[in-house]
């Protein structure tokens, strides 16, 4: 139906089977590092998602970087072994047209060189460039796209997508795609409140930081878009990292040796944006996952030192829950040889 | 005893019956029936004459299942050979009903699970379905992997009554789907797998 | 102040509406489209006199999707402490205004299968707005609306004959039937109030004992702050000190005097404006919803735009 084809900014890589996803020198320097001390701390650690340096992962409100079109592509094979991977509650159409709005202006804004908005009224003709789309349809009617609004732009745009449906004083997971999640099930989530969909991240409720992020998300307000870091780890660059397959990619966790780890562990970030939506007053929250190999890591001698103090002082429980138990040490054992003691730089690495 | 180990996994406040109810539709099976015994001594009769009991007598050889609750002078008690065919009927008593109707159900939770999925369909907001939990844990679960549900599940791990793979039960509860995750507990190390134990009795 | 960026707008038109509310419109002075909103929305309107700042929270009365204008209905309060008056006296056409966001703290519920509307005097206006997107969305609704007379109800001529809108006029004895309304409704009927504190009271309460779940039953009240004493405000941080006048809130004092005092909904409802009280030479007044007996005995918190203090109060600003 569309045609793909790769430009020269984009590169052709897979992040399944033979694994030939690499970082370029840019996007190592642009790699997201999360940490800001060398120990690892839950917090609430909102802050506003205002333009940030040229070149940065902060730059625009949506990132499109070299991997964009290698990403989509595997975002399309995922969707057609499991469309139950993207899915949308009947009330949230309005909120799936403010999302579609909200990522094409900001794609076609930041990046005209690769996507074009039209807009005449209710008549919009969309083309993006890299995976050769061209579009005319009416916003606000669904049947004038080949997909419902939200899987319409998300199959084009970097990250998973929540939406949040504001009611009865909580937010309400009632739409989303997931195909580069870290192992949480968009269907099983589906229909459930804040709390309940946080429910299984270990000790953070106890201290509250949920009780507070969910107070501090209800009042957003729209021209106010937040956003904010996690992260974890995986094995191999795999963007599909979902429950659903874990009986298949689970057994990667235990094939970490000495040798191996430069190539196979990576550190996963996931930059989170949230922006209250207009029509809908829903929250559209993007989880967009950055992976970085430790070999590509380790250029970087104080991130390297950083993520090595990290992994040291790493409680078991949190080690447990992101999955990192049976590889977390032959890592750090690993990285210390990249450790010479010296003081880090305080605060973030990336600025 | 239910203990709410993580905030996904739902509690049962207990059947506090609003007096102020138009109608009232109760669900009730086996395990759930002491629950409507218990309760009929504290509430008036006016308000048992507006309410319609439903009993699932799936699991029950008596020969007058619904004896005691028929001793109650509720407008209704309609007896159901199964869940299955008690929910087909609230379906249809749902849709007919007004605002100020109010549903409870008592019993084990897969019942419970399928009476709020069935509320929430007619638009009942869950918080507004009174639920009750009593006697057996067993639980629903749904395979993350096949999405199939297994259905009253005692042990942990249990084999998914679909694609058969050995799926470690969590705790992480839907409201929507009605159930419990199971999630492959072999999938870092093939085959090793714990024992099949009673969890859920 | 609220995060977000404010808006000039100038009024390009206004009218009396009812003998005591006018209608305004407003358009954005920079030319660019005002944001689409959600119906149920309301503007922060900041008006200046002189050294006089005011700042009330108004609906968005208009169509949600009209970009190019807001419109919002002003009701002259009889002890207006200056805002209504200011906007019925002192505004005309090309007056220039800030406007804040839309914010909306009265969504339309979207799980809602049909959707009562019950309004009591201007508390009409953000039924306005509903009845538009409910229209869009082709979701049923009903609006009652309650006003003391045909003269003093706003749009009554609009309303009166629409379908599915029934108008109950005080003067002639008309009032809202609404046990009987909410006894004949469809399971996920959602209601909502909008009107004088009296009216949402017995909304509230006829709904129970017609019992309606709480989860289906939604109000909002713009609550004037109640005046009271003058009272001397500390400021931990900078050092200052505010005079907090008898028919001004401790938050209106603060933006008075130049202070970036945090808040969203301005009638005591949302929570943002809570502040920590350092230390209290006197009792404090607390007018608002959201701290709960035990947090108001403690007196660690002070919810500004609308509780107030006696003799001298220090806070953490």
């Amino acid at each position: 139906m569309t045609k793909m084809f790769t430009s020269t900014m984009f590169k052709d890589e897979t992040f399944r089977d033979d694994y030939t996803f690499a970082n370029s020198p840019e996007s190592i320097k642009r790699f997201p590092f999360p940490f800001w001390e060398d120990q690892y701390n839950y917090s609430v650690n909102i802050e506003p998602h205002v333009p940030g340096p040229k070149g940065s992962v902060y730059e625009f409100p949506i990132d499109i970087d070299e991997h964009y079109v290698s990403d989509m592509r595997d975002r399309a094979i995922v969707l057609k072994e499991d469309p139950l991977r993207v899915q949308a509650l009947p009330h949230m159409m309005t909120a799936q047209w403010d999302t579609l709005e909200l990522l094409m202006t900001s794609m076609a804004e930041a990046y005209p060189e690769h996507f074009t908005l039209n807009r005449n009224g209710d008549d919009w003709h969309w083309i993006n460039r890299p995976l050769g789309i061209e579009d005319r349809f009416r916003f606000g009617d669904a049947a004038t796209l080949p997909y419902e609004p939200m899987e319409y732009i998300t199959r084009q745009c970097q990250g998973d997508f929540a939406i949040l449906d504001h009611r009865d004083n909580n937010l309400w997971m009632d739409a989303g795609i997931a195909t580069s999640q870290a192992d949480w099930s968009l269907d099983f989530d589906i229909g459930m409140n804040f709390m309940e969909w946080h429910a299984p991240v270990p000790m953070a409720h106890d201290m509250g930081i949920f009780d507070r992020a969910l107070k501090f998300l209800l009042a957003m307000q729209y021209g106010s878009p937040v956003r904010r870091l996690n992260w974890t780890m995986t094995i191999n660059p795999r963007l599909d990292t979902s429950p659903e397959n874990y009986h298949k990619w689970g057994k990667d966790r235990a094939s970490v040796t000495p040798e191996n780890v430069g190539d196979k562990v990576h550190l996963r970030v996931e930059l989170q944006g949230l922006w209250r939506l207009p029509r809908s007053n829903a929250i559209l929250f993007s989880i967009r996952a950055y992976l970085l190999k430790m070999r590509e890591l380790v250029t970087m001698p104080d991130h390297a030192r950083r993520f090595h103090r990290i992994l040291s002082t790493l409680p078991p429980e949190l080690a447990e829950y992101k999955g990192l138990t049976r590889y977390v040490d032959v890592t750090r054992d690993w990285l210390a040889q990249y450790d010479d003691g010296e003081p880090t730089p305080k605060g973030f690495l990336f600025k | 005893m239910i203990i709410q180990t993580i905030k996904s996994r739902p509690t049962y406040p207990g059947l506090q019956i609003n007096p102020h109810a138009k109608a009232n539709l109760i669900a009730v099976d086996a395990d759930g029936r002491e629950g409507i015994a218990e309760l009929s001594e504290k509430i008036d009769d006016a308000v048992i004459e507006r309410t319609t009991i439903l009993l699932s007598t799936a699991g029950l050889q008596e020969e007058d299942p619904a004896a005691a609750l028929g001793k109650m002078k509720a407008a209704n008690v309609w007896t159901f050979p199964t869940n299955e065919t008690l929910l087909a009927r609230l379906d249809i008593a749902l849709s007919k009903a007004r605002m100020g109707t109010q549903l409870y159900a008592v019993g084990n939770e897969p019942l419970l699970a399928e009476v709020v999925q069935l509320g929430m369909k007619h638009g009942i907001p869950h918080p507004a379905i009174g639920t009750e939990h009593r006697g057996s844990l067993r639980r629903r679960v749904q395979c993350v992997h096949c999405k199939g549900i297994t259905e009253n599940v005692t042990t942990n791990p249990v084999t998914c009554s679909h694609c058969g793979l050995n799926l470690l039960v969590r705790d992480h509860y839907s409201r929507r789907i009605g159930a419990f995750q199971g999630v492959c507990i072999d999938a870092e190390a093939p085959g090793e797998a714990p024992e099949q134990k009673v969890e859920f009795a | 102040m609220s995060a977000a960026p404010s808006r000039q707008v100038e009024v390009a038109a206004l009218e009396r509406v009812a003998n005591r509310v006018k209608r305004f419109e407003f358009v954005p002075c920079d030319g660019q489209p005002l944001p689409v909103f959600s119906a149920g929305a309301h503007v922060v309107v900041t008006m200046r006199e002189g050294d006089r700042v005011f700042r009330n929270p108004y609906s968005l009365m208009g169509s949600p999707f009209s970009t190019d204008r807001y419109q919002i209905s002003v009701l002259r309060a009889p002890e207006s402490r200056g805002g209504s008056a200011f906007m019925h006296e002192k505004v005309k056409e090309g007056t220039k205004l800030e406007i804040s966001q839309p914010v909306n703290l009265f969504p339309i519920v979207g799980t809602g299968r049909k959707h009562l509307l019950i309004a009591g005097g201007i508390g009409i206006t953000p039924f306005l707005a509903m009845m538009e997107q409910l229209k869009a969305t082709g979701s049923p609704f009903e609006l009652h609306y309650g006003m003391r007379s045909a003269e003093e109800g706003a749009y009554f001529e609009r309303l009166n004959s629409l379908p599915g809108v029934h108008i109950y006029r005080e003067d002639r004895s008309e009032r809202i039937p609404l046990a009987e309304i909410l006894g004949n409704q469809p399971l996920g009927t959602h209601l909502y109030v909008c009107g004088p504190q009296g009216m949402i009271d017995w909304t509230l309460k006829t709904a129970a004992q017609e019992g309606w779940p709480e989860d289906n039953v939604h109000y909002e009240h713009f609550a004037a702050p109640p005046p009271g004493e003058p009272f001397l405000v500390k400021l931990a941080k900078s050092g200052r000190e505010v005079k907090v006048g008898a028919h001004q809130s401790l938050l209106e004092a603060l933006e008075q005097a130049g202070v970036d005092a945090p808040y969203l909904c301005r009638g005591g409802a949302c929570g943002q404006c809570l502040t920590r009280v350092v230390s209290a030479e006197g009792a404090l007044i607390h007018n608002d919803h959201v701290l709960t007996d035990e947090e108001m005995r403690e007196g660690k918190l002070i919810a500004t735009c609308v509780s107030r203090g006696t003799g001298c109060l220090t806070l953490d600003l």
